[in-house]
């Protein structure tokens, strides 16, 4: 646990609370609105809540949880594309592990794989490859999905299925991106966050220039962060100076593992597999442009819609949650009236309560503890 | 002695006819169960094992009673196998309630098509895992079911031992002010088996933690009688134990996460994939709840034992303002949160 442990030291994370209270400070001399830090992943969502740091903060810094959690935004109607294809005979199906219990719109993969379909959790896409192989008269289907983060291992495995020439592995691809979702939520009217802690595995893949735009159209500052508690103390503190001196800019402070210019060799294997898709579906958000990706026709062999010819499902959101709201911003999880009630991590009805990197269950499973703390 | 078992044919394998009530099964029984689990001439083979009621009656006032079916993929791991656990669960199951284990029943699911060198392993695992415990195993039953029908080997065992009078251990005896205690590292079990699947390509040292308790609980149970509750932590993990003992004795569970013990390898397992030990399975670990003057003397008599060498003392009983029981996970950073748990097993995350 080198390199991680050093990252959880209570005495450190005292030091950088209190150098976050003096800016903070500083700050409130001149600003009567408190100021809002928008956490982008939902590994940092996770992170803030295990160890309580948002309870840690002065009144006027506030964290707003933002969508980069490729658990939660996965709406329903793509579950139940992969329900149906894991229904047709002769169908493995495959996926990550926290992706098999997200309801659908009849009921999750769990749920499937209960009622008879043939669905395994795997690792990595690999893993899917190797079940192919092992399987040549089964049809073997990837359910793929999230952000640059899983995206390259899903484009390298098309890659050696091609080179192999294995002909019954095909992808259910969900890939998506996160900037263009950024730039939607930032053209918002009403959309107040101050800075931004920006993602630290996405950005190991694409770099930190993406994000320029925020800076310099937008003039928010985002820090690319780590996910340990000092990794997220120093960024917000990063965020406050920024703030505090007017300024905007792009700083990185996972610079352990994320370098400027990403992992060229990942960003190619997306170039080479995958096209932008015109709209992508994020749940809790809706329609977003540009934001998913499919693969290029070069690959459409590969294509589970294709090769299933499966007709996208498409099934409205739960009206009475208000994940959108919470996403940016506007209101906490318990101000939305499903939570806790209709909502809940056992019998999620809302986007953000489906993963334990999503707001409202992190919210639901970390809060509430006055007796204790 | 391997070799003298009929019908397995050249590649030592079970077949139906190893359940089918003739001679394949009569030879089943004595060369792989009777020679395993009787020392000395093979008992007399009656359809039931009898105990003597004097003897019982001169160890304690109450008879315990329990029993456990096991399922494991793999059925072989580091640390031990399906036999190791069938043996150690219900032993641990007996013990942590007070009783000292007297003895076992066995019984058998044997896949068609199961090597005979697994079953013979696994059947000298559950012999050891009986001689270590002090027990002995002494009635059973076989059935083969078609290839496709069960996955390997399943077995269930049941256990009977004696409790004596001056134990009153209940998982709803919990009081206001108690500590918590654990025997050692949690997960383990749950970690190693999850990397003998093999598919996490994971290189690790780690090993099941499977142990037979007894004569842990045994000695704890000498230095400090007044032990209020007990419970071995399998399924679920510690976190299990402990929303169990909140709800049945109502009050606030509160635990120092600093405190709990894990190897640093579980910890590892369980940064890459999301997972928490708190919730990871153990076989050979259990959870005790004692008065607070005892506390330090139950430690120092876990810490003596062999299998309680990384006891640690992990939290308090409180009064629960609201009313209801709840665990609460305090941190290092001051931070607190509750501990629900999950409806069903822990899933690995995404990234």
């Amino acid at each position: 646990m080198q390199f991680v442990k050093e990252f959880r030291n209570p005495h450190l994370a005292e030091a950088l609370l209190a150098q976050i209270s003096l800016v903070a400070e500083r700050i409130g001399r001149t600003r009567k609105n408190p100021v809002t830090v928008m956490e982008v992943c939902g590994g940092h969502t996770h992170t803030i809540f295990r160890y309580g740091l948002d309870r840690r903060l002065p009144a006027n810094i506030e964290f707003a949880h933002g969508p980069g959690c490729p658990v939660c935004v996965l709406p329903k109607g793509r579950i139940e594309d992969a329900i149906t294809i894991a229904h047709r005979p002769g169908v493995i199906l495959t996926t990550f592990g926290d992706a098999m219990r997200v309801p659908g719109g009849s009921g999750s993969l769990l749920q499937a794989r209960a009622a008879g379909a043939d669905v395994r959790m795997v690792y990595s896409p690999l893993d899917a490859l190797a079940l192919a192989r092992a399987n040549p008269a089964r049809q073997v289907v990837f359910f793929a999905l999230g952000f640059e983060t899983t995206a390259p291992s899903t484009a390298l495995t098309v890659l050696r299925a091609n080179a192999e020439n294995i002909s019954n592995f095909s992808i259910l691809c969900q890939h998506i991106t996160i900037i263009p979702t950024l730039r939607a939520l930032l053209e918002q009217p009403d959309f107040t966050v101050d800075g931004f802690i920006g993602p630290g595995h996405v950005s190991m893949v694409i770099g930190t220039e993406p994000y320029a735009f925020i800076a310099q159209d937008f003039k928010r500052p985002l820090v690319v962060a780590g996910f340990e508690p000092l990794d997220i103390l120093q960024s917000l503190l990063m965020v406050l100076l920024q703030i505090e001196a007017g300024d905007a800019r792009v700083e990185n402070q996972y610079a352990r593992v994320v370098a400027p210019q990403g992992n060229p060799a990942a960003m190619a294997a997306i170039a080479r597999v995958y096209e932008v898709r015109e709209a992508c579906e994020w749940r809790g958000l809706g329609q977003i442009a540009g934001s998913g990706l499919q693969l290029r026709a070069e690959w459409s062999r590969f294509d589970a819609e294709k090769r299933f010819a499966v007709l996208p499902h498409h099934l409205a959101d739960q009206e009475q949650c208000r994940c959108g709201d919470v996403l940016t911003g506007r209101i906490k999880p318990p101000q939305c009236q499903a939570f806790g009630r209709t909502c809940s991590p056992d019998h999620p009805s809302g986007a953000l309560m489906v993963s334990s990197e999503g707001a409202c269950a992190a919210y639901y499973e970390y809060h509430g503890v006055g007796e204790a703390a | 002695m391997p070799g003298t078992l009929t019908g397995v044919g050249a590649e030592g394998r079970i077949t139906l006819a190893h359940g089918g009530g003739g001679s394949a099964m009569r030879s089943l029984i004595d060369e792989v169960f009777l020679s395993a689990f009787t020392s000395g001439p093979l008992t007399v083979q009656e359809d039931q094992a009898r105990l003597d009621l004097t003897t019982l009656a001169k160890a304690g006032d109450r008879l315990a009673f329990t029993t456990d079916a096991f399922v494991v993929e793999p059925l072989e791991f580091p640390g031990g196998n399906i036999g190791t656990l069938a043996v150690c669960g219900t032993v641990n199951d007996l013990a942590v309630g007070g009783a000292t284990p007297v003895a076992l029943s066995a019984a058998f699911v044997l896949a068609e098509g199961l090597e005979l060198a697994v079953l013979r392993r696994v059947v000298e695992a559950m012999a050891r895992s009986a001689a270590l415990a002090g027990v002995r195993i002494v009635t059973g039953d076989t059935k083969v079911v078609p290839r496709h029908a069960c996955d390997g080997l399943f077995v269930t065992t049941s256990g009977v031992g004696v409790i004596r009078p001056e134990h009153t251990i209940s998982i709803a005896a919990g009081q206001p002010g108690d500590v918590v205690l654990v025997n050692g590292t949690l997960g383990d079990h749950g970690a190693a088996i999850l990397c003998a699947r093999g598919d996490l390509a994971l290189q690790t040292h780690l090993q099941s933690d499977c142990a037979p308790l007894n004569t842990l609980v045994d000695t704890l149970l000498r230095a400090v009688p007044d032990v209020h509750c007990m419970r071995d932590a399998t399924r679920g993990g510690v976190a299990g134990v402990l929303s169990e003992l909140a709800e049945a004795s109502n009050v606030l569970v509160t635990v120092n996460e600093a405190a709990l013990p894990v190897h640093p390898e579980v910890e590892g397992v369980c940064e890459i994939l999301g997972l928490d030990p708190l919730f990871l399975a153990n076989e050979g670990k259990l959870v005790a709840v004692v008065p607070a003057c005892r506390a330090k003397h139950a430690l120092a008599t876990m810490q003596s034992h062999p299998l309680g060498r990384n006891a640690a003392i992990i939290g308090t009983l409180q009064t629960s303002s609201s009313g209801q029981g709840a665990v609460h996970i305090v941190n290092e950073f001051g931070g607190a949160r509750v501990l629900t748990m999950p409806s069903g097993e822990q899933l690995p995350r995404i990234c």
